[in-house]
């Protein structure tokens, strides 16, 4: 690999583990993630992918091995990442009892924007989303699809290098799981590294590369199109069911 | 210092939107205060008295009318022997009797039979009904012109009309800042750690520390409105006189209120849910508060182990301070000793409180 590359790379992780005691959650993995890319991460419940993604987000300490986010070190530089990256989680993130706008405000203060940089950003954003008239309603007031959308806008609000997404299509139909990830897309094509963890295995197919973890293991890391020629099946569902099975740990 | 403002003007919305956490917050100082100032009332009232006498003279007869002469107490019932005295106790129809022997005019003999199922108001009774008969005996001994007998001429210092209200008000706002400050801090913490928020705000570059603090200050702006609210009712309402500074007052009041906030905080870092959050905000501070702050139940009368434990209840001190500021008047520096172990408890429940919060990221 040259020196170029190496920069190009927003996650670099080699080795990383995590224990619990004698539980070893997260068991050695080594993978990368290129700029601009939309990497998967799958892995059944209990798999360990949930405190792999902790861990580069600087949530939790890793016990041992190396990892890098945004080019900064995740024992040392936590609060150098914590700037550079953006997180919305199946929950989402937004106050149900703020309004629309107040949110946007909210979570470009907490990203040190300025007051007067936040007003025409926020305009712009909710411009995209046709939502301007819905600047002044309150959160819980909206459609779950929407909800989804605003808190998508609002974690890659202070145009992070990365956000990480974490099942973040929970609980909505395939329909507007395919709007989300239009807007996936577009935030792709902006240069943001998209890291998703999911179960859905019609979104798996829309990233570039997918990591499958099994009892804390990455056992398999390809694009979806090559996995399915590696296990010779022909959807992701297939491939993740052969790996899914070998899963020794419970839920 | 922006970011944190940017958070104390969302908790801010968080509350002003909420109709039952802004009800919670201001009616039920109110609440408390009309209850406990005026329907709970530890007070003699109305107390039931029937009269054993075989042999009715004139004296006891004045005795008697002496007794029903009192606002307390009222004759309800002649009793013709012993036995039915314990009958008309149970069936409720009197709450004390009155005995007096066959040959009261030679040799005056009284017997007080009371119904001490509640100790405290029987002991009231006693005291009541014992001063009524000394006072008889005083004049009637006066009348005869034999020797002055010893006198006692009581005193009831700072509550002369015994009034409940003296008591209790500082025991409510003993209580209402534990329940405003720890209950409902700890419960918004844990809301946002329920609804996921909290991860999202961790994974910000923000400080948890701010996070927290900025959580604080909205309790503790409603606390002290709170405060306001509790001591204008308490004086125009319940006439409680303020003798002494009331600036001592609020100064040991804003200690009381940060370390309930405290509280709150070290609650919210030990649980999950915020059922779990009210559930121990309510069993492991209000009980005590209620039961080992000397609000109710006199701490000198408790067995000397809840007396050790009681002191560990911050609620004893400040109730004690309040008491000796409020209704005794009494200087700074007599409440000195409650103001300093109230510091040090908040001190110490503020840093145990961060730690866990430290641990908790790891």
């Amino acid at each position: 690999m040259n020196n170029n590359d190496s920069i190009n790379k927003v996650i670099k992780v080699e080795n990383l583990t995590k224990k619990f005691g004698s539980f070893v959650a997260v068991d050695n993995i080594s993978f990368e993630v290129g700029k601009g890319e939309i990497f998967g991460f799958l892995g059944a419940n209990g798999a360990g992918k949930t405190t792999a993604m902790r861990m580069l987000c600087g949530l939790s300490k890793a016990s041992s091995g190396k990892a890098k986010v945004a080019g900064f070190d995740i024992y040392k530089q936590t609060e150098e990442i914590k700037k550079r990256i953006g997180y919305m989680s199946q929950k989402f993130s937004l106050y149900e009892d703020l309004t629309v706008y107040e949110n946007i405000r909210l979570y470009g203060g907490i990203y040190g924007i300025k007051e007067k940089d936040i007003k025409p950003r926020a305009y712009d954003l909710l411009e995209n989303l046709n939502f301007l008239d819905k600047k002044d309603a309150l959160v819980k007031s909206l459609p779950l699809g929407w909800k989804q959308k605003l808190a998508f806008s609002v974690a890659v609000f202070h145009k992070p290098k990365l956000v990480f997404l974490d099942e973040p299509t929970g609980g909505v139909d395939p329909k507007t799981r395919r709007q989300f990830w239009e807007q996936i897309y577009e935030a792709a094509s902006r240069g943001i590294t998209i890291f998703v963890t999911t179960h859905y295995m019609d979104e798996a197919e829309y990233c570039d590369r997918l990591s499958i973890m099994v009892d804390g293991k990455i056992e398999a890391l390809d694009s979806p199109q090559n996995l399915k020629k590696q296990f010779n099946v022909n959807s992701m569902e297939d491939v993740f069911h052969t790996l899914a099975s070998k899963a020794k740990r419970g839920d | 210092m922006k970011k944190f403002l940017a958070f104390v003007q969302k908790e801010f919305y968080h509350i002003l939107r909420d109709k039952r956490t802004m009800l919670i917050l201001l009616a039920m100082p109110i609440a408390m205060i009309v209850i406990f100032g005026f329907a709970i009332s530890t007070e003699l009232q109305n107390v039931d008295v029937g009269v054993l006498a075989p042999n009715k003279t004139s004296s006891i007869r004045q005795i008697i009318n002496k007794i029903n002469a009192n606002k307390y107490f009222t004759i309800v019932k002649e009793i013709d022997n012993s036995k039915d005295i314990d009958k008309s106790m149970k069936q409720g129809d009197i709450d004390i009797a009155i005995v007096f022997n066959s040959n009261f005019n030679s040799d005056p003999k009284i017997q007080i039979v009371i119904d001490s199922s509640n100790p405290n108001l029987a002991n009231s009774e006693m005291f009541y009904i014992s001063s009524i008969l000394k006072d008889y005996f005083q004049d009637a001994n006066r009348n005869i012109n034999l020797k002055p007998s010893i006198k006692t001429n009581t005193r009831m210092l700072y509550n002369p009309q015994m009034k409940s209200s003296y008591n209790f008000v500082p025991g409510i706002m003993g209580m209402i800042f534990i329940l405003i400050c720890a209950l409902m801090t700890s419960v918004s913490i844990v809301r946002e750690k329920e609804r996921g928020s909290m991860e999202v705000l961790l994974v910000s570059p923000v400080k948890p520390i701010i996070i927290i603090f900025a959580k604080m200050v909205p309790y503790f702006v409603v606390s002290c409105a709170n405060l306001l609210t509790i001591l204008l009712l308490a004086f125009t309402l319940l006439q409680i006189p303020m003798n002494g500074s009331i600036l001592f007052l609020c100064l040991i009041s804003l200690i009381y209120i940060f370390l309930s906030l405290a509280f709150g905080l070290l609650v919210s870092s030990l649980v999950e849910t915020q059922v779990a959050a009210m559930f121990a905000s309510l069993l492991g501070l209000l009980l005590p508060v209620l039961m080992l702050s000397g609000m109710i139940f006199p701490i000198d009368n408790m067995p000397i182990i809840l007396q050790w434990i009681s002191n560990i209840v911050p609620a004893k001190w400040y109730i004690s301070a309040v008491r000796k500021i409020m209704i005794e008047g009494l200087e700074f520096t007599y409440v000195l000793k409650e103001s300093i172990i109230l510091t040090v408890m908040s001190i110490f429940l503020i840093i145990v409180a961060l730690k866990k919060y430290k641990n908790r990221l790891e």
